[in-house]
């Protein structure tokens, strides 16, 4: 109805699509430069050269990843319940607590619960690891504009990309598995954790580190009786959405075979299967609702009187 | 005795600031300095002393300098030239190990926003100095204790800071200084943040302290009421430097430049002068055995209509009325005879806002007097008057 109104009227023709190509419109192909494969024998290289280096990330990686998947599936199913109830009471209330054990319950009965230990185990694997290089990092960077020039550009950069993009390397350094999916996983879900604590540490009032200083503090105690406890709510906040991130990476590094939740969720895809891609779905929803509204619960506890 | 020196000392902020010291010493001004070569004088070329035991304030509008220069003292700002002698050595020169260690045992400080460790709690708050120290949980847990009680904040000891309201949390910032025990409190407009009764309070409760600890004190305000109130001795400062140190008197009655005599011109006067800054000597005095006639003879001389008469030591006997005595030279009575009583006295050190009162109901001048009754000086209504302008 419209569309011929609006003819009649001339402000659209159908024919707006068929617009004339001036000739020097399009780039020519004789003029080209490609990165690509300088990125490609980069990697190439690494491997070649710096394979020591990968092996011992590997190695050092799935070791965290045993032990985590060794005490989750040692966890009776009714006692991690238990502990989600009894976190979700004492950082939120008990009503938050009965939810989020239910909902917990609800995976163990879409029959899903030992893809999410799975899961839970390389989102936890990756959290770890990125807050032992992420938090240094984050320190670091509050105290030179040095490491702080350095370090800004990469975050950016490591934040605007596109997420899949940090499987073709890690595939590349790792082949196929949980590894490379948490080498993905921590670099997609390094920089908020990072630029949480530079900001924390940034943030604290300068007559706090005055004083501090006038009490004859060295570097170290201030940066630990000071300017961590000030900056925890603050990095406390950056591990929440580092965690948040974490978990969609590891969805997502299912491409790369890594197995859990994802994997369920690319396979039901595949097949068409709604049913089996619904229930795999919202286990993933529940994760992250319970993960962010625990963090924010706990966050919450290390707030001082405003 | 001096306690802290302060000789020639200088700060300037910027790039490079030894790189224009000697623009600075050729006397360029504050806003030229700034808009050729992006460089602030914080202190310029100042000198001082402060002698051990006294409250020595720093006065001046904001930006004239004074917290950099107080600053300085603790090394917080590092002077760009000059020394800061404290117990005869150049803390300047001090490695990073003995500048610990200076924070540690002399000095410390309070700050004008409190500088509260807003995730420790008050006793937490006022152990930190001491737990920087190394002393044990139990002991710093004691010294606290008590420090906090001093400052009247029992039963505050596990609040958080922000929980107390901004009185009470100077108390917690003082407590704080204290319980490190320093030689040398540095206070940095510390009740300026504060409300004006709170601010009344504070200050009466820093002199009372005062009074029982004997620390050295420096202390930085905009408020000449509160330099004068607090302080043995002020020096005010302008665009970095020091115009003027002196008593609160000598600034009162000799201000060193116009810019001070603006400031002193608000000022109330009679809270800070005191009976022994505006009494003059008798021009007269006579003792007993003078007799009537002496005594007659001098009010005449000095056209005066009574005369304080006192023993040769100068004790105060008493005083006589022209009538009375002209009745006695008739009546052949002695001075001892004629003797009154009914005029006011006072100690050298009362305030003339406390003398006021006095002065305009009464038709003899006032006695001041010391604690064994000897006569110092006398007051006359006009010159309590003519103090108020
Ligand atoms: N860190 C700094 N960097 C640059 N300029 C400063 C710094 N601190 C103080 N100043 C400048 O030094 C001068 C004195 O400041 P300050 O000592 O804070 O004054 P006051 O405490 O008397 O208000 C001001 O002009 C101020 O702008
Ligand atoms: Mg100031």
């Amino acid at each position: 109805m419209i569309i011929p109104t609006l003819q009649k009227v001339g402000i659209i023709t159908l024919h707006a699509c068929e617009v004339k190509k001036n000739t020097m419109s399009s780039f020519p192909d004789s003029i080209s430069f490609k990165v690509g494969i300088y990125v490609n024998s980069l990697v190439n290289w690494l491997l070649h050269n710096v394979s020591r280096l990968f092996e011992a990330i590997s190695e050092v990686s799935i070791w965290i990843l045993l032990k985590i998947e060794i005490f989750l599936y040692w966890l009776p199913w009714w006692f991690f319940l238990l502990i989600i109830f009894l976190i979700g009471w004492k950082a939120k209330n008990i009503v938050s607590g009965l939810i989020f054990a239910f909902l917990i319950f609800l995976i163990g009965m879409f029959g899903l619960w030992d893809l999410m230990i799975l899961t839970l185990g390389m989102v936890l694997t990756s959290v770890i690891i990125s807050l032992v290089i992420g938090i240094p990092i984050g320190i670091l960077m509050s105290y030179s504009s040095k490491v702080n020039n350095i370090f800004k550009p990469l975050l950016d950069a490591m934040q605007t990309m596109p997420s899949f993009v940090y499987l073709i390397p890690a595939v590349m350094l790792f082949r196929l598995g949980k590894v490379p999916a948490v080498f993905a996983t921590i670099i997609y879900a390094l920089p908020p954790v990072i630029r949480l604590t530079d900001l924390g540490i940034r943030q604290v009032h300068r007559e706090m580190l005055e004083a501090a200083h006038s009490f004859g503090s060295s570097s170290w105690q201030t940066l630990l009786k000071v300017q961590m406890p000030q900056a925890l709510p603050t990095i406390m906040t950056g591990i929440n959405q580092t965690t948040m991130m974490a978990l969609a990476m590891v969805v997502i590094a299912s491409m790369v075979g890594a197995p859990g939740l994802g994997m369920e969720v690319m396979i039901a895809v595949s097949q068409l299967d709604i049913a089996r891609g619904f229930e795999a779905g919202i286990s993933i929803v529940f994760l992250a609702v319970i993960i962010d509204r625990l963090f924010q619960g706990v966050a919450e506890r290390f707030k001082y009187p405003e | 005795m001096s306690k802290v020196k302060v000789e020639n000392l200088t700060k300037i902020f910027g790039r490079n600031p030894k790189g224009v010291l000697k623009k600075v010493k050729d006397g360029i001004s504050k806003d030229k300095l700034l808009a050729e070569t992006g460089h602030t004088v914080g202190v310029n070329n100042v000198s001082f002393e402060v002698y051990e035991g006294e409250t020595f304030a720093i006065m001046g509008l904001s930006g004239s300098g004074k917290s950099t220069l107080i600053r300085c003292l603790n090394l917080l700002n590092k002077p760009t030239t000059g020394k800061i002698i404290v117990d005869g050595k150049n803390i300047v020169d001090y490695s990073n190990k003995e500048l610990k260690q200076f924070r540690k045992n002399k000095v410390a400080m309070v700050f004008q926003h409190f500088g509260l460790f807003t995730h420790r709690t008050v006793i937490g708050n006022i152990e930190y100095g001491l737990e920087i120290k190394g002393i044990s949980k139990k002991e710093r847990n004691k010294i606290a204790t008590e420090i906090l009680s001093s400052v009247g904040l029992e039963g505050w000891e596990d609040k958080y800071p922000n929980e107390l309201s901004g009185g009470m949390q100077q108390r917690v910032g003082l407590a704080r200084a204290l319980a490190n025990d320093p030689d040398i409190l540095l206070m940095d407009e510390p009740f300026s943040a504060l409300d004006p009764l709170i601010r009344r309070e504070m200050q009466l409760e820093l002199i009372e302290i005062q009074s029982k600890l004997k620390k050295t004190i420096i202390f930085i305000t905009h408020d000449i009421n509160e330099a004068f109130k607090l302080g043995d001795r002020v020096a005010v400062m302008k665009d970095g430097i020091i115009e003027q140190i002196a008593t609160p008197e000598e600034i009162l009655t000799s201000p060193a430049s116009d810019y001070i005599r603006e400031f002193v011109k608000d000022i109330d006067k009679t809270r800070v002068l005191q009976a022994k800054h505006i009494m003059f000597k008798p021009s007269a005095l006579v003792t007993p055995r003078d007799g009537p006639k002496v005594a007659v003879k001098e009010m005449q001389k000095n056209g005066i209509s009574s005369l304080f008469v006192v023993n040769h030591e100068r004790i105060l006997q008493g005083l006589v009325t022209i009538d009375d005595t002209i009745n006695a030279i008739k009546e052949n009575q002695s001075l001892t005879d004629i003797l009154i009583h009914d005029y006011h006295t006072t100690g050298p050190e009362t305030y003339i806002k406390d003398l006021i009162p006095n002065a305009g109901s009464t038709k003899y001048p006032i006695a001041v007097i010391n604690e064994n009754n000897k006569l110092l000086g006398i007051i006359v209504r006009v010159s309590v008057l003519s103090s108020l302008v």
